[in-house]
């Protein structure tokens, strides 16, 4: 009944903010195949209940080893399968021998000592762009540098080598570049921080990650520098986008900026609601799984060896909370999926939503009229299927 | 009611510590989720059952 269902992956948007056009009809009523651009077929699941099934679920692995990689237009894989320390390539006991250690470095309370670090950050973007002038790009003032700063703070790059880390960091992930390039990049930063790694090693300091990975796990150098980029990585694009994303949301829906400004206090529940809204309306492909064995989800059999991706649409799904498909600042946090579900859960969750918290509450407070200088349709986006965000966010105030 | 959390298989997220910081605590030791208090009192269930559902590793009980 499903073969004849196969139909492209959406990804083309009629709006900036909006999900792929035709994509909640396409995938409406359960599990269907769609194919991606790199012709592999998969089931796409869209309901609440179903991706936080399939995410929670042991019999569907993360492994990607041997098969194309779903998420590129050409089949090309970044990422060598079998790469030591690539934590999202593996699963069970293997995975959470290099996920335990790392949870530590990101405990609640670890975040919240960081908080004060954060806001310094931010205040002082935020008075560089005041004395510049408008109008001014949002992302490169404050969403792009904001992540990896704090990313590097969080890893403990020692005040000498943050300027070589960062120029560097900026290179590997500021611009969509081969994969040649990409390789170059990481391998350039991996020199960057090996002598800090051995530093940190040789002084048997455990206050911060790199530390914390180097005297008190047994993990590999290899390992441990892989992990240092992926957590770089994962930091980086998607704060920063996300951070521009919620702005425009608000820009758009000037009622909703009210509840913001009304209440700045209550910065933590309205990221939460802004999470879920703004992953939800992304919509599209999201995060891929492959069936290990023949599972039932939403009423279909999933075989074994199926791949299977997940649309994290289903952050708008009524099953979640009524009025799912609005956004609502004013709701309690609900139980999302904008940092996924299940043991890959975003590990950096508490970190970005520290950042995000911070960033959003101070921007509007600084600049109670800020507002953007062309339509947000106007403005430019960048989509490469991993990451989603605007090129650039020109503001006045 | 007993709140419990099953140590195998938790990853350390830190969703029962924002769900219910009187209730939850992460060990310095491993990251790992720990119970402060077992048996809350009634004002506290909410937030515990909020832990319960956010809890991405579905770990977290509330034996009722």
């Amino acid at each position: 009944m499903t073969e004849a269902a196969v139909c492209p992956v959406h990804h083309e948007r009629d709006h900036p903010l909006h999900p792929p056009a035709g994509f909640a009809e396409a995938v409406a009523g359960g599990p269907v195949k769609m194919i991606w651009p790199n012709g592999v077929e998969a089931w796409m699941v869209s309901s609440y209940a179903g991706v936080r099934q399939v995410l929670s679920d042991s019999r569907f692995s993360t492994r990607k080893g041997g098969q194309p990689e779903m998420r590129t237009d050409d089949g090309d894989e970044v990422l060598d399968p079998d790469q030591p320390g690539n934590i999202n390539g593996i699963d069970g006991a293997e995975h959470m021998r290099l996920r335990r250690p790392l949870s530590r470095g990101f405990m609640v309370k670890r975040m919240n000592e960081l908080r004060p670090r954060i806001q310094q950050i931010v205040d002082e973007h935020l008075d560089v762009m005041e004395a510049e002038g408008a109008p001014a790009d949002l992302v490169a003032s404050l969403c792009l540098p904001l992540p990896s700063l704090v990313i590097a703070e969080l890893l403990g790059v020692p005040p000498e080598h943050q300027e070589l880390f960062q120029v560097t960091a900026g290179d590997l992930f500021g611009k969509n570049g081969s994969k040649d390039e990409y390789l170059a990049h990481a391998t350039k930063l991996a020199e960057v921080l090996t002598p800090i790694v051995e530093e940190k090693r040789a002084a048997g300091t455990n206050d911060d990650m790199i530390g914390l990975m180097a005297n008190d796990t047994d993990f590999s150098m290899e390992e441990l520098i892989f992990l240092c980029i992926g957590l770089l990585a994962a930091g980086h694009e998607t704060t920063s986008n996300f951070l521009g994303l919620f702005t425009l949301h608000l820009f758009e829906k000037p009622d909703q900026l009210e509840v913001l400004r009304r209440d700045p206090s209550r910065a933590d529940v309205v990221v939460e609601e802004l999470m879920r809204y703004t992953v939800g309306s992304l919509g599209g492909p999201g995060l891929t799984r492959r069936a290990t064995e023949d599972v039932e989800v939403d009423g279909v059999l999933i075989k074994a060896g199926d791949w299977v991706s997940l649309s994290l649409m289903a952050n708008l799904d009524e099953a979640l909370c009524p009025g799912a498909e609005q956004l609502d600042l004013e709701r309690d946090a609900v139980s999302h999926l904008g940092f996924g579900f299940g043991p890959h859960q975003c590990l950096g969750a508490n970190l970005a939503r520290a950042e995000l918290q911070i960033g959003l509450r101070t921007l509007f407070e600084r600049f109670p009229n800020l507002r953007p200088a062309v339509p947000v349709t106007e403005m430019s986006y960048r989509n490469d299927m991993i990451t989603y965000g605007a090129a650039e966010i020109p503001v006045v105030w | 009611m007993t709140v419990r959390i099953n140590q195998t298989g938790c990853i350390g997220s830190g969703q029962c510590v924002l769900a219910a910081p009187d209730v939850f605590d992460q060990s310095d030791d491993d990251g790992h989720g720990i119970v402060l208090v077992a048996e809350p009192s009634a004002e506290l269930l909410p937030g515990v059952r909020d832990a319960v559902d956010r809890c991405p590793a579905q770990v977290v009980t509330l034996e009722e």
